[in-house]
């Protein structure tokens, strides 16, 4: 475990130090692109918990991630206009304070993943890669067709939300937030996953009949993770639309959960710091062949293919070592 | 809101249904017989569609790029199957979904490569353009007619490869039991490639036909590789029959709700919030459809569990 642990500490100063290394040469567009790896990497540690812990593929993560997006779109969008989100029966007003915005991303996606995963764990395997995928579809058609908030033109607003303290429109600043966040996001997941919560979730996915027999409920226990891991993933769709200054329905589209689900396994599926290597690699990737070609997504695909059909263990699983098993 | 405009929305319904149909029978085919997930469906559809415009450009006949349609997406499919697709038959769903997500890039990029960003255009042949009156004095394009009675003769031919015959035999006993069929001295791996570049022809015939109607362009394929996942869902997987009563079922709430939600909610709505809620409903009408077969048939409406 030695080699991973080492490598999953080199991986988490590397974010930080590529911002400190781009401020000191004062490169903001290097800051903007670690904030962005931070903020997918997030979202890639709440994939991971339901795909890695939970071994659930849901096609349907873009959903959450969209619907974090839309709390931030959509309550900030309300604020800049001063027009109440809500009259009645009680007053809702529009805000641009980062923090509640969280809050709200994180309870909306959480009540979206409990209706979506209630209804989608009821079946497994391909049916349930393509149930969820249908969600994701239908938020993404609702998206586009609801011309309240834009429709398929999407939402700008035009200054980033405010952060107690801080100056949000800097980028090492707004950076530091995302980073935070991330460090957060990846100790509580790491916590949970050896939580006996986490352990009994590992069971489930190696053998449901045995966790049945032991006395404990699959489908609660996979319900249970998949509402954190959609929250987690809503949380980085706040963030996301936050850097972006904008929101749209491609954050609802299958697309993204593709591509959330490309990097979780190019970093190394069910490992803690899989998809924040994953993560970087994608934007590495997309920055560095993007330059180069504009037709980087061949590369992408070839580098894709090659991982999935010669290294299984993803990025730290080739890095680390075979012998080093995700569980 | 008058018949006639509603039989001639149900005879788009039948024809995207019908279309539907030929992609979710390759699909289906390639997961009941081989359990694999095929993401990259939707690029052989493409690739027909681009094959049948390039020759139709050069050559002008129409015949000759519904040939090159098929020849062209059943020698990709026999191509991915022999790379790629063959190493991913034992693999989980995970990785089949991922390395065919990676064979879509891979397409989707490659062909904007070899013929720009900028869509292409393949015409509907002369004796087939134009309105044909149908009894009841109804006026309707005779190519999607056609292309109605096309997807009922493949569907119809498809169900007698199925049923009659000696490779019909060899797949239905490979969806059985594939050892078994190994042990009898069936090249199984000769059935597969045979079975992957059957159901790409498939989609390479949709995609000359249905890019005749609408612009040929990169990324055609994913959206209706969505909705034959959907279809082959609702149906269950790896039924050849499922496929075609879930494509049609597809194909009509489709169309029909995008024509009929809006006018339904203007009777008791003010008409233009009737609007958007009724075309917003629309839109996601087929995968409320998919959520709610699944949840009192959770393997579809043909699936074995």
């Amino acid at each position: 475990m030695r080699r991973e642990a080492l490598l999953n500490l080199v991986l988490f100063a590397l974010l930080p130090a590529t911002a400190l290394i781009a401020l000191a040469l004062d490169e903001p567009f290097i800051i903007t692109l670690a904030t962005k790896a931070a903020i997918l990497a997030v979202a890639g540690v709440g994939l991971n918990i339901a795909l890695g812990l939970g071994g659930l593929v849901s096609f349907g993560h873009a959903a959450f991630f969209g619907l974090g997006g839309y709390a931030m779109g959509i309550l900030a969008s309300h604020a800049q206009s001063y027009v109440p989100l809500m009259e009645s029966p009680f007053l809702i007003e529009g805000t641009k304070s980062m923090l509640v915005i969280w809050c709200v991303a994180i309870v909306t996606s959480a009540l979206a993943a409990l209706a979506i995963g209630a209804l989608s764990l009821r079946t497994t395997g391909v049916y349930f890669i393509m149930i969820t995928l249908a969600f994701g579809q239908m938020l993404y058609y609702f998206a586009i067709s609801w011309p309240a908030y834009g429709g398929e033109d999407g939402l700008s607003i035009y200054v980033r939300n405010g952060f107690p303290g801080l100056n949000t429109l800097d980028p090492i600043q707004f950076f530091a937030i995302t980073f935070c966040v991330l460090a957060l996001v990846l100790f509580g997941a790491g916590r949970l996953a050896r939580s006996p919560f986490g352990l009994a979730l590992s069971a489930t996915r190696q053998n449901a009949v045995r966790v049945e027999t032991v006395g404990l409920a699959p489908y609660r226990l996979r319900l249970v993770a998949f509402v954190i891991s959609g929250a987690v993933t809503g949380l980085a769709g706040a963030l996301f639309a936050d850097l972006n200054r904008f929101v749209s329905p491609t954050m609802f589209s299958w697309q993204t959960s593709g591509e959330i689900m490309v990097f979780v396994i190019l970093g190394g599926v069910g490992r803690l710091f899989g998809p924040v290597a994953g993560a970087a690699l994608f934007i590495l990737l997309e920055h560095v062949l993007g330059g180069l070609s504009d037709y980087w997504h061949v590369y992408l695909g070839v580098l894709l293919l090659l991982v999935v059909l010669f290294a299984r263990g993803g990025m730290i699983g080739t890095l680390a070592g075979r012998e080093v098993a995700h569980d | 809101m008058s018949t006639i405009l509603l039989i001639e929305q149900v005879l788009n319904g039948l024809q995207s249904g019908v279309m539907l149909f030929l992609m979710a029978a390759g699909l289906t085919l390639i997961f009941g017989v081989m359990g694999l997930i095929n993401l990259a469906h939707g690029s052989l559809y493409m690739i027909g569609a681009f094959a049948a415009a390039a020759v139709a450009g050069a050559t002008g006949s129409f015949v000759l790029a519904l040939i090159a349609a098929l020849a062209a997406a059943a020698a990709a499919g026999a191509l991915v199957e022999l790379l790629v697709i063959r190493r991913l038959y034992d693999r989980d769903h995970l990785d089949q979904v991922l390395a065919t997500f990676a064979l879509i890039l891979i397409f989707s990029e490659g062909t904007r490569f070899v013929f720009g960003s900028f869509p292409l255009f393949l015409d509907v042949p002369a004796a087939l353009s134009g309105p044909i009156t149908l009894p009841g004095g109804i006026q309707y394009p005779l190519y999607r007619l056609v292309i109605i009675a096309v997807g009922l003769a493949v569907a119809a031919g498809l169900f007698l490869l199925i049923a009659r015959t000696r490779i019909g035999i060899q797949i239905r006993a490979g969806e059985a039991d594939r050892e078994m069929i190994a042990a009898l001295g069936i090249d199984i791996g000769r059935l597969y490639t045979l079975v992957f570049a059957l159901g790409a022809a498939l989609a390479g015939l949709a995609g000359a036909l249905v890019g005749a109607i609408q612009s040929v362009q990169v990324g055609m394929g994913e959206p209706v590789l969505i909705l034959a996942f959907v279809v082959i869902v609702i149906g269950g997987i790896g039924s050849i029959k499922g496929a075609l009563i879930g494509a049609l079922l597809v194909g009509l709430t489709d169309t029909l709700g995008g024509v009929l939600l809006p006018v339904l909610f203007s009777s008791f709505m003010d008409a233009s919030v009737a609007t958007s809620v009724g075309s917003s409903l629309a839109s996601m009408s087929i995968y409320i459809l998919m959520a709610g077969v699944l949840l009192f048939k959770p393997t579809g409406l043909f699936g074995e569990a």
